[in-house]
């Protein structure tokens, strides 16, 4: 994805962790625990352009590494039978422990012949959807 | 489970000058055809095939009076967008739990 990270807000979670960086990034890159919170993956390597999978009862999904910046930041797409998404983690250290962020931007797939033009104003019109929910109370 | 989106929401408000259209009802209320071609940089015959589609997809309504045909915004047609974003967040938000959970009972 090429937008900056304005424009691709589309799902955003944060939170405050009391881990560092380092044993979060573990968590974040070792399949064994990724299968721990996430969804099972027994293929997952931290290198850019390395295609896994990530499965659960109800489904799977398919990824690819996208960034990798140990420690710091970390990429992959995120695509599903209906969906096409890029989930990123951003991981900033505090004074107690790390702040972690993550980041879904999606788009449908038969989008493709629009994607270019969707791309700007598509997370900004989701950006827009709260104040339209606060007007339909 | 992902939550999946509202399939035809989705594909019709991926259309720039379609969800233009749909902005601009939002914001300035109710509008003719000719008055919504005017700033749209598009023939009128493109502005009303838009609008057949927003209707479809139940973002747009409208109302006959002689021969002029008002078009109005439905932002409750949203409702499913809106849900489906809150799922997705529900969903991470979770998956955040879970892996705090995981984080306190790891080593370092």
């Amino acid at each position: 994805m090429n937008g900056s990270p304005d424009e691709s807000i589309s799902i955003v979670v944060e939170r405050e962790m009391r881990h560092p960086p380092e044993k979060i990034w573990r968590a974040l890159t070792e399949p064994y625990l990724i299968g721990e919170w996430l969804m099972k993956s027994g293929d997952f390597r931290p290198v850019v352009g390395h295609g896994f999978g990530l499965v659960a009862d109800w489904g799977a999904v398919d990824c690819r590494v996208e960034t990798v910046e140990p420690n710091r930041s970390l990429s992959y797409s995120w695509d599903t039978k209906d969906l096409r998404s890029t989930v990123t983690w951003t991981l900033t250290p505090t004074d107690t422990g790390t702040l972690l962020r993550m980041e879904q931007e999606g788009f449908r797939p038969d989008q493709k012949s629009y994607y270019r033009g969707a791309q700007a104003a598509w997370p900004r019109f989701l950006a827009a959807l709260d104040e339209v929910a606060a007007r339909l109370e | 489970m992902i939550p999946q989106p509202s399939d035809i929401l989705f594909k019709t408000l991926s259309d720039p000058t379609r969800r233009a259209i749909f902005e601009r009802l939002c914001a300035d209320g109710e509008l003719t055809v000719g008055a919504l071609t005017q700033e749209s940089g598009v023939s009128q015959p493109a502005v009303s095939k838009h609008l057949r589609l927003l209707k479809q997809a139940g973002l747009v309504s409208d109302r006959h009076e002689g021969r002029q045909t008002h078009y109005s915004a439905r932002p409750v047609a949203l409702a499913p967008l809106i849900d489906w974003a809150a799922e997705m967040t529900r969903f991470w938000e979770n998956r955040f739990d879970a892996l705090e959970d995981l984080l306190d009972g790891m080593d370092q």
